[in-house]
């Protein structure tokens, strides 16, 4: 058969002021979806629209500023039922019969709560404190904390006695200190590059917190990290063995993804290259298939039996993290998880992101982080539980301000995946999964891949950790509050605008003015 | 039911402010002070506080009656005082009550009928209580449960002593120049916008600890929370309230030493802890990472006491003030120096605590076998 023409159009137009371009090919050699060629003969540039994603690496690196990507202005026929995505994902179904891909987080208009939190400030009863003049506490500490402190007066027992040193004499939990309640979400080799994994590493160690190497293995040139590094246990189990689990950190058991729950993931066989393949020890060329469910996890038990598995492979040393997507019901799962014996609960909202998920799945499946994460703190609390497990969250947070709004509404810490893109070029042009990323950051291709420098990249992820680090110090000053855990949970210093009293309610804010 | 919540805060604030002034004073020895050098020292410090608000605990005040337990109230109409009276016979088996003297006075206008009582619990209702938990479990029934009633104080051999007015006003309406302790600690309220309620001025106390408070706890809601996850609900919406209940789980149920309790209202900083010697670095780490909902963040100076014992500290970055100052075996505390010179002009030393640091004072053991025979009560 003939390729089918099809029915869909530029989504972008490429305009390029001639009277600005030097021919110079820039970007002909920077376009990785070939929308640039130049013709010698007519020494003019051509742009095929059509295969533009928007991606606006071109844009950026034009030296003259010639070029303007536009989002193509046709409309289809009004209909407030049918939009242009409607109609054109059934046209490229028509064509293909396939599952339309996509990557990246939802970017449907789902209410986005902390856009409706509003912070507390200390006016005149209380001072706020000056993060440029007075210390401002950061460090958070991750993991499984102990109902109480068991300590002896050194020599006299339990005695009233002042001066002589106390000791504490019970075994602590193994904890895992970050400098910023900030941590790299997990993002695995293969998925992402491998110059981006080593920057966000860097990166975190630079900073004193955590990168995680997502399910895809862990390089082992990158075992240098291994203090600021979180591993992954997921279904496929890709490059798990005995000292992966031990040169970390933590080790996160995944079973959900806030962008696609109830779903497993599939790297292609192309982007199997032999250190990918190495890395996952998996046939080099083979497709790397996670499963949707774990296929020794069917329930509650099972996964408590992975849990003591790890903790026993790691001589309980370390935290064990338990990932899941917010989906209903989710502080019953996770009230369930932290008695299973996580040490770390890690959820992973509606708008988190992706390499490859089915659209229909990401835009669809999971429900907003705000309410899952105000939901497991308010029912781990209610059950005392609280304590036994800190609670990270994942999911779309686009500043400082949706950090510490997180952190109010109990979070411990944050996941940030997206954020951490962007810093490094991303433009949410929604194609990691095509592997054609024009900035680096997601493909594997050798030529592409090395136009991330990790050097840099590595310096702008310190450099954001470090922007909304002092962010989150100034707001925590405003309030009058000098160590980030007298915030945790404290939703007092939040207020709520523009929500309904049942999403209030969720949330345990009041509305704004009360 | 007693709504204490809605007497205390009449508005359904998320918490209450305040803003104070504190002044104590304790000697080690149990030399006794007259109830005019907390007065004048209050006097002093009269702009502190906006008359909406002052009090006294006093220990040592009953040296009579060491063994009972001293219970001052306020009650609201007399069907009140004759309810508890009832309540209180059923369960105290001594019980020996009279009028707390007072006298007329220009600055203390509508007083509720205050009485005291001097009580030992029937000891065939114990259940296996402790005589401390049982006094506890009467004294929360009484203020929640009898309309019109509330006890200010129920340890031994102390008293607390408060109303709405000026503090000065306050201990002259109560005579407190008649009595004689060998620690007094005072307070004076600027409360923001709370209306004026004889219980809800300080010292808040249960059995023979009181605390006096001046800040604002901006951690208010973290606190709240941790305390509420191990069954403590806090009614009142005051800072002072959620102090009080920290110090009885650090102290009485996890048995932590009073100095610890500071350290974990007030902890080291990362960066001090990050440099202390590894015994200690292990303590305080281990400390904040447990209790660290428990950091009272923000603006505030406290005086806890209860017997024998005297503790004052300030946040750890002093937002507010807090002045020490010794003379012989007297330790002075207060919001202000002035007050302590006022009425110990000639003084050993005077300084300003570190923040987080905490200055306790201890009766010597002599001292304490005379003002409190059957030693410190399980509340430790």
């Amino acid at each position: 058969m003939s390729p089918m023409k099809t029915h869909t159009w530029p989504e972008f137009i490429v305009e390029r002021n001639d009277d600005r371009c030097i021919r110079c090919q820039v970007c002909v050699n920077q376009c990785t979806f070939d929308v640039h060629s130049y013709d010698a003969g007519l020494d003019e540039l051509f742009a095929v629209d059509m295969n533009c994603v928007g991606c606006q690496r071109c844009q950026v690196f034009c030296p003259t500023n010639a070029l303007t990507i536009r989002t193509n202005p046709t409309q289809s026929r009004p209909n407030a039922n049918w939009r242009l995505e409607n109609l054109f994902d059934v046209k490229k179904q028509a064509e293909s019969g396939g599952i339309v891909l996509t990557g990246m987080g939802n970017d449907k208009p789902f209410r986005i709560y902390w856009d409706h939190l509003v912070l507390n400030a200390s006016q005149v009863t209380n001072p706020s404190i000056d993060p440029l003049r007075e210390p401002m506490e950061l460090r958070t500490y991750l993991g499984r904390k102990p109902d109480r402190v068991v300590f002896q007066r050194d020599g006299e027992g339990q005695g009233e006695g002042h001066g002589s040193p106390v000791v504490p004499i019970q075994n602590m939990t193994p904890l895992v200190a970050i400098e910023t309640p900030l941590m790299f979400s997990a993002m695995s080799y293969g998925a992402i590059s491998y110059n981006t994994q080593h920057a966000l590493m860097r990166a975190a160690q630079a900073f004193g917190t955590m990168a995680n190497t997502g399910e895809g293995g862990w390089p082992r040139e990158f075992r240098q990290y291994k203090e600021n590094v979180i591993v992954q246990v997921a279904s496929g189990r890709f490059g798990v063995d005995l000292e992966y689990l031990n040169d970390a950190r933590f080790v996160e058991i995944k079973v959900g993804q806030g962008a696609k729950p109830g779903i497993g993931g599939h790297l292609p066989g192309e982007k199997v290259t032999l250190d990918v393949s190495r890395t996952r020890m998996i046939p080099e060329g083979s497709d790397a298939i996670s499963p949707a469910p774990h296929h020794d996890i069917y329930s509650i038990e099972d996964l408590g039996m992975l849990i003591h598995a790890l903790k026993e492979a790691t001589r309980y040393e370390k935290p064990v993290a338990v990932k899941i997507a917010a989906v209903h019901n989710v502080s019953a799962i996770a009230s369930g998880i932290v008695r299973a014996g996580a040490d770390i609960v890690v959820i992973d909202g509606l708008r988190g992101g992706t390499g490859a998920a089915p659209k229909v799945i990401r835009d669809n499946v999971g429900i907003p982080i705000e309410l899952a994460l105000a939901q497991v703190d308010q029912r781990l609390r209610k059950e005392g539980i609280r304590h036994q497990a800190s609670l990270v969250v994942a999911g779309g947070f686009r500043s400082s301000g949706d950090v510490i709004k997180a952190i109010a509404l109990g979070a411990d810490a944050v996941y940030i995946g997206t954020a951490a893109f962007v810093a490094i070029g991303c433009t949410l042009c929604q194609k990691c999964y095509t592997g054609k990323c024009a900035w680096g950051i997601t493909s594997n291709r050798p030529e592409v891949v090395k136009r991330l420098n990790p050097d840099h990249a590595a310096e702008r992820l310190e450099n954001l950790l470090r922007a909304w680090s002092r962010e989150i110090k100034e707001m925590l000053g405003g309030m009058g509050i000098n160590s980030v855990e007298s915030l945790r949970g404290n939703r007092l210093h939040l207020r709520a605008v523009g929500l309904e009293q049942w999403e209030m309610d969720a949330l345990g804010v009041k509305g704004a003015g009360l | 039911m007693y709504d204490l919540g809605k007497k205390q805060n009449p508005y359904g604030d998320d918490k209450l402010h305040d803003a104070c002034g504190i002044f104590a004073v304790m000697s080690r020895s149990g030399r006794t002070f007259s109830g005019e050098i907390p007065i004048r020292a209050m006097e002093n410090m009269h702009d502190r506080g906006n008359g909406l608000g002052g009090g006294y605990a006093a220990y040592g005040i009953y040296p009579g009656w060491p063994h009972l337990y001293a219970f001052h109230m306020m009650f609201e109409h007399k069907s009140a005082k004759a309810e508890t009276e009832k309540y209180l016979h059923q369960f105290f088996s001594s019980m020996d009550g009279e009028e707390i003297p007072t006298r007329p006075h220009p600055g203390i206008s509508s007083a509720p009928i205050l009485y005291r009582y001097f009580l030992g619990p029937n000891h065939h209702l114990l259940n296996g209580l402790s005589e401390d938990d049982f006094v506890v479990q009467r004294v929360m029934h009484i203020n929640q449960k009898i309309d019109g009633a509330f006890v200010f104080s129920s340890g031994k051999n102390m008293g607390v002593f408060k109303a709405v007015g000026h503090t000065e006003d306050v201990g002259r309406f109560y005579r407190l120049e008649d009595y004689e302790a060998y620690c007094w600690t005072a307070h004076s309220r600027f409360p923001t916008n709370t209306q004026a309620w004889w219980g809800g001025a300080h010292p808040f106390s249960t059995l023979d600890w009181t605390v006096v408070h001046n800040g604002e706890i901006s951690s208010y809601g973290s606190n709240r929370n941790f305390l509420e996850m191990h069954g403590y609900y806090c009614t009142m919406h005051t800072d002072t309230e959620v102090i009080t209940y920290a110090v009885d789980l650090l102290a009485r149920r996890h048995g932590l030493p009073i100095d610890m309790v500071c350290k974990v209202m007030a902890p080291p900083l990362w960066r001090d802890i990050d440099r202390m010697p590894k015994a200690e670095k292990d303590l305080y780490t281990t400390l904040r990472v447990i209790y660290g909902p428990l950091l009272m963040n923000g603006p505030f100076s406290i005086v806890l006491a209860h017997q024998g014992e005297m503790i004052a500290l300030g946040d750890r970055i002093r937002l507010r003030p807090l002045v020490a100052a010794e003379k012989d075996d007297a330790v002075y505390i207060a919001s202000e120096e002035a007050p302590i010179r006022l009425v110990e002009p000639k003084l050993d030393r005077v300084w300003i605590p570190k923040g987080g640091e905490p200055v306790i004072v201890r009766l010597d053991d002599a001292a304490m076998a005379i003002a409190h025979p059957e030693g410190r009560s399980a509340v430790k």
